[in-house]
């Protein structure tokens, strides 16, 4: 059924990335494709992995942008993969029922085997979470793991997600965040985690921490800021004037 | 979005043949053509050839075509399996009509009502189809009211001008119905024309700064992109035009699909007979093409919220 369920349970399991932290290593994006290819949606097929041109599904993938301009401006590593939305459209618009949020745990998860390949879930996503495999002709996402957070047959420190075990960082954190003394949910109070693109209605789970504040430099090419001296002015002794202008060449 | 051909077969194909159904029950309603097998069989062929052939062409861009009637279940929720149930549904009242015209040559009494419920399924059918995008939030210029309208009226402009065109040839229908349809075609690309207005001048719904969070650093650009090759979000709903080449394709979406068909069946409503007929044929050529040019660029001009992470800077 892909009406949203009527009686979620409290339970919100979801991950929280720490953009100050992440150093944009992939090893979250590379440890995703290693369990997943062989979990619960696998094969994460790739077409032409060797050619000029591969294409392949990846569930996770590190994003690097610029904030802000200058010596102010900051490279921010970006991870994005399912936010396992509250309210996600990927599910609702599903014409086959494949797609669904699981009542338990309000992980948003695609039945392969009802699924017909047409797509709209991925147009419906604003995040670009879901990926259609060719090769299987049904869509494809993030499963939060399943495979692992509920696995008896692993060790306990390894039942969370395959991208929060191997990050070298610990800028993964995962958990539930309907629980609000929830470790998670503790960190996102301690440090404003915010939603992604919260104006598109979806109320993602997953929140991201936002970079650290770092003192505002004012020195010279701080991008917008103001020059810090204008450096034709008079100082009012010749001599200095004379410096001035030599070292100003 | 990427412009795929299934799709823009699919909705012009459908919409024009759903548009003929609403118009032959109009036809049936005035008592404009008379109800014979020949009439009959010509009209809803072509209708509901255009129809079904549509309805199949959505299905071959599936990855599993064979789970297609899935699509039907979920009608609570999705406007897709809401589009799938109507145009099934559809059906039951226009093979009635059709049975009508076509074997017992008559559109009177109990066959009417099957005609005027065939036209109102129609009309469902296209909105359902219209909805599909309208209802999509990740691609914010498809919510804009005019989404809708603009499928139901081109699905009439199309359809009408395609009915009139088959009655024209075979059966010399009032000439004067032509004015009726230069007047559905003016107005659809009247409406295509307040959509193009709107999308032009509409203020962003989300940015670089909003996908991502870091606005309150600064202004947000992408540096390095996860892959160096495209990926499936990249290709299905990265598609760009240049805007320059947008302007063109609708100054040409214009000429074909509104210059040439509405002075075309304007003139043919004052003529009958032969020329009426090749005029009316020269305008759904016209028309035609325009309609798929227009459609083209609804997919093509479409910004999509996930090409924020990919370097859009505004969709």
């Amino acid at each position: 059924m892909t009406s949203l369920p009527n009686n979620a349970g409290s339970k919100k399991l979801g991950l929280v990335i720490d953009l100050d932290i992440c150093v944009g290593c992939h090893a979250c994006a590379v440890n995703c494709k290693e369990w997943n290819t062989g979990g619960h949606s696998a094969p994460l097929t790739d077409e032409n992995p060797y050619g000029n041109d591969p294409l392949g599904v990846w569930f996770n993938r590190v994003h690097t942008f610029e904030a802000g301009d200058g010596a102010n401006g900051r490279t921010v590593h970006f991870p994005r993969s399912c936010l396992h939305c509250e309210e996600p459209a990927c599910v609702t618009v599903c014409p086959t029922g494949a797609s669904y949020k699981r009542e338990s745990d309000g992980i948003v998860l695609v039945n392969a085997d009802n699924c017909i390949g047409c797509k709209l879930c991925s147009w419906a996503c604003p995040y670009g979470a879901r990926e259609y495999d060719h090769a299987d002709g049904v869509m494809k996402k993030c499963t939060l793991c399943i495979d692992r957070i509920g696995n008896d047959n692993l060790p306990e420190q390894d039942r969370v997600p395959a991208c929060v075990s191997t990050c070298p960082a610990s800028a993964r954190h995962f958990g539930d965040l309907g629980d609000p003394n929830s470790d998670v949910s503790r960190l996102v109070e301690e440090r404003g985690g915010y939603d992604l693109m919260p104006e598109m209605g979806m109320k993602p789970v997953n929140k991201y921490l936002p970079p650290r504040a770092r003192p505002v430099t004012t020195a010279p090419g701080a991008g917008t800021q103001e020059p810090a001296e204008p450096v034709t002015g008079s100082t009012g002794s010749r001599f200095l004037d004379w410096v001035d202008r030599a070292l100003s060449r | 979005m990427h412009p795929a051909y299934s799709v823009i077969f699919f909705t012009t194909a459908s919409g024009a043949g759903y548009g003929a159904l609403v118009w032959l029950a109009i036809f049936a309603a005035t008592g404009t053509v008379a109800p014979t097998t020949w009439t009959g069989l010509a009209a809803f062929a072509v209708a509901l050839g255009l129809v079904t052939a549509g309805l199949l062409s959505s299905t071959f861009h599936l990855g599993h075509p064979e789970r297609a009637w899935r699509a039907l279940t979920q009608w609570q929720s999705s406007w897709l399996s809401r589009e799938g149930v109507a145009a099934v549904l559809a059906y039951i009242p226009t093979l009635l009509f059709a049975l009508g015209w076509i074997v017992f040559e008559t559109y009177q009494g109990a066959w009417l009502v099957a005609g005027i419920a065939t036209a109102l399924t129609a009309l469902v059918t296209v909105a359902c189809t219209g909805m599909i995008y309208a209802s999509l939030r990740a691609i914010p210029r498809w919510t804009d009211a005019t989404v809708v309208p603009v499928y139901l009226v081109f699905a009439l402009a199309s359809g009408g001008a395609l009915a009139f065109t088959v009655f024209a040839v075979i059966a010399s229908p009032a000439p004067e119905w032509a004015w009726a349809v230069a007047l559905v075609i003016a107005a659809a690309w009247a409406l295509k024309f307040v959509y193009w207005q709107r999308i032009d001048t509409a203020a962003p719904v989300a940015t670089a700064e909003s996908a991502t969070g870091l606005g309150g650093i600064g202004r947000v650009s992408l540096f390095e992109a996860p892959h160096t090759s495209d990926n499936y979000i990249m290709r299905e709903m990265g598609y760009r035009i240049a805007r320059k080449h947008a302007a063109r394709l609708r100054m040409i979406a214009l000429l074909l699909g509104a210059a040439v068909p509405v002075p075309a069946f304007l003139a043919a409503g004052f003529l009958g007979g032969i020329p009426t007929a090749i005029l009316a044929l020269a305008g759904l050529a016209a028309l035609a093409a325009g309609v798929l040019v227009e459609r083209w660029l609804f997919f093509a001009e479409a910004k999509h919220a996930a090409t924020l992470f990919y370097g859009t800077d505004t969709v």
